[in-house]
């Protein structure tokens, strides 16, 4: 009881065990956490996606909240629906949640994404990005990485990852933050902000998916630390506009308190194929990216 | 009250009238002023109710799915390529059992770009668990809208309904209707029900989840049980909207001059008008004819249909619609109930992509049938108003569908 964790993150589970999640599953932990961060006056909307398997089958649930499974491309406008009715009943203390994956995000999901959050409707929306679409057998989406193997690209992609935090944050929405599964505290934390300011909210949560990313089970954790200890995922949110790194991105700004990429990619089958001329461009879009916030936070 | 309004209006005043809660629709001409008029009473005020103005038809329903979860009662509209746009989620909509009426400005898709009305969109769209009514005039608009949250609502059916009316000839035609305000419609139309599942916090539920093969039939059967009740609830809903308030529809079917007609015309929509003046000219030239006016599809009155029809020498359906490579949809439907009766069924293709069809064509469309039924030579069906020399220009022939 004394673990600094309990603090922040709540015994209450919402998220039952059992289910057909596989092991070591980012999507699994990512939202037994998001429902202890909310509670249990959520009610959860699921596009396709692994949680439409891993919340279990009729007629059983692992979900101790009010959740709806919804069309590929329509769980952004469906909770808009949710929200403005709740809001019209009286009921508008209530978390409306979108918990989608990163095909059901930054492919067909976008334009729903992009309506939704224009309107401003009072949603919390989460990625969880496992950077393909895993539940079909782990082919390309707009989220995938430049060079990473994937059941539709097995030479590896050669398009850049789309940037769905940023593309929303230019709607001009009131938070928009990123997440890693090694740091729960700044995700719960980020989880809560959200919850207590109004309008559209958006959280992009990084889900290192050990049979997709091609990782051993026991690895979600350290894969994700590595992902941003190396820079690779960077944490931050813009709240109310303004930009701000959280947790151990803060210190990363200075390019040798990065590890290099290459630590992070040579953990990941899907990234064994890299020749050292890849690494060191992905190891470029990596430092870019750095320079972007950098210049950012110069303002 | 009465007013004078277009079909698109009657739609607007309708949904005001049954007090509906949330409104979320995508422009689409020629339904836009049903939108236009209900987001002008919201923001008046003069409905206590959210207007959510999507980016398309596919979120349009989504968002009215996750409202209708949510306990309000919802209304939204479309035409032709934003209701083939929204299709999958009218699957949503009619398996998770929620009753949303929409109305449906039917008109031809595209290519070539048509605004103008064919029943093909909606008629597409029959077979998804969806109540689906065709209106033949303003008035009737109105009060079908209010009648089917009534059917859609009742806990036997629990599904959702499509209104159609014909683009422009109903949805840009003022006539005078009698509108009904909120207070009147209330004793007719309670509150919705928080049925048949609504998101409540005290009990959680899980709604849509995978479910195998030794379940899903249950849900589909489940339906189609719900839709067979529906019929009963549709006619009920009729009844006591006419004690109520005077007008009534006959139910699932309207019929004119039918009880000694030997020949039954059988119409859907718009048309339907021209069809009465056109059996009345009939009439007088000593042809027993009647009418008979589908005014539910789904579900679809099979036995009214055939009760009605068996006996009669010689039934011509005209269809406002083509299934390609098989004739009119309704048309094939009668053909179906009428096979082992002595009825011969002519069915004609006619008024597709908005092509005029006006009384005189229905008195020839008799005349012809009629013709072909005493010839022995009815074909599978038959397209009616073809330029049969741009055709030939085109392709160098002329097809007719040959009589089986």
């Amino acid at each position: 009881m004394s673990h600094p964790l309990f603090k922040v993150i709540p015994k209450e589970e919402y998220f039952l065990p059992g289910t057909p999640a596989c092991p070591g599953c980012p999507a699994a932990l990512g939202l037994r956490l998001l429902l202890k961060a909310l509670g249990p006056k959520t009610v959860i909307v699921i596009p396709a996606c692994c949680s439409s398997i891993i919340q279990g089958a009729y007629p059983r649930s692992a979900i101790k909240v009010p959740l709806i499974n919804i069309a590929f491309a329509a769980s952004a406008a469906t909770a808009s629906g949710i929200a403005e009715a709740l809001e019209l009943k009286g009921i508008g203390d209530a978390n409306v949640v979108v918990w989608a994956g990163d095909g059901g995000t930054a492919d067909i999901g976008l334009q729903g994404l992009s309506g939704a959050a224009e309107r401003g409707h009072n949603i919390i929306y989460v990625c969880y990005d496992n950077e393909a679409y895993m539940n079909t057998g782990i082919q390309r989406s707009g989220a995938t990485p430049y060079m990473a193997w994937t059941t539709t690209t097995p030479t590896g992609k050669r398009e850049i990852k789309k940037d769905i935090p940023l593309i929303v944050a230019m709607h001009r929405v009131p938070y928009v933050a990123t997440a890693a599964l090694a740091y729960p505290q700044d995700y719960v934390m980020k989880l809560r902000k959200a919850a207590a300011k109004k309008g559209f909210k958006y959280i992009h949560l990084l889900a290192p998916c050990p049979p997709g990313w091609r990782f051993d089970s026991s690895k979600t954790i350290e894969i994700s630390r590595l992902a941003v200890e190396t820079g690779t995922w960077v944490l931050y949110e813009i709240e109310d506009g303004k930009f701000r790194l959280t947790g151990p991105s803060k210190g990363l700004i200075d390019k040798s308190k990065r590890k290099p990429v290459a630590e992070y990619l040579r953990t990941q089958g899907r990234f064994s194929h890299l020749s050292d001329e890849d690494m060191a461009k992905i190891q470029k879009i990596v430092d870019e990216n750095w320079e972007w916030i950098k210049r950012w936070l110069e303002g | 009250m009465r007013l004078v309004l277009t079909g698109n209006y009657a739609a607007a005043y309708a949904a005001k009238a049954a007090k509906v809660e949330v409104v979320s629709a995508y422009p689409i001409t020629p339904q836009t002023q049903v939108v236009e008029k209900l987001s002008e009473f919201i923001e008046r005020g003069e409905m206590n109710a959210r207007y959510i103005r999507v980016e398309s038809e596919h979120s349009a329903m989504a968002a009215c799915i996750g409202a209708a979860m949510a306990g309000a009662r919802v209304f939204t509209a479309t035409s032709a390529h934003g209701l083939i746009y929204m299709s999958e989620m009218l699957w949503w909509a009619a398996g998770a059992r929620l009753p949303i009426v929409m109305g449906v400005i039917t008109r031809a898709m595209a290519p070539p770009w048509s605004i103008w009305s064919d029943h093909c969109d909606l008629l597409s769209l029959r077979d998804i668990g969806w109540i689906i009514y065709f209106c033949e005039n303003a008035q009737e608009v109105f009060d079908t809208i209010i009648q089917a949250y009534k059917v859609a609502e009742n806990e036997e059916v629990l599904l959702p309904a499509m209104v159609g009316w014909d683009a422009f000839q109903t949805s840009h035609t003022a006539e005078p209707v009698d509108v009904l305000s909120p207070d009147e419609v209330s004793k007719y139309l309670p509150p919705r029900r928080p049925l048949p599942y609504v998101i409540d916090f005290e009990r959680p539920f899980t709604h849509g989840s995978l479910c195998y093969p030794d379940r899903y039939m249950e849900f589909r059967y489940l339906m189609d049980l719900s839709m067979s009740k529906a019929k009963k609830a549709i006619v009920e809903a009729d009844e006591e909207y006419g004690d109520l308030f005077g007008r009534k529809y006959g139910g699932v079917l309207e019929k004119y001059l039918c009880e000694d007609a030997e020949i039954a015309v059988v119409t859907m929509g718009v048309l339907s008008g021209d069809a009465r003046y056109a059996v009345d000219i009939l009439r007088k030239e000593g042809y027993k004819v009647g009418l008979v006016r589908l005014r539910v599809v789904r579900p679809f009155p099979s036995s009214e249909l055939k009760k009605e029809l068996k006996s009669k020498k010689l039934v011509c359906v005209i269809d406002r619609n083509i299934s390609i490579g098989r004739g009119g949809i309704l048309g094939t439907e009668i053909k179906a109930l009428l096979k082992n009766s002595s009825a011969n069924v002519v069915n004609v293709v006619a008024g597709i992509g908005g092509r005029d069809v006006s009384y005189e064509d229905i008195v020839n469309i008799v005349k012809r049938s009629l013709d072909l039924v005493e010839k022995g030579e009815v074909p599978e069906y038959m397209w009616y108003g073809i330029d049969k020399e741009y055709v030939v220009k085109a392709v160098g022939e002329y097809y007719e569908p040959p009589a089986l």
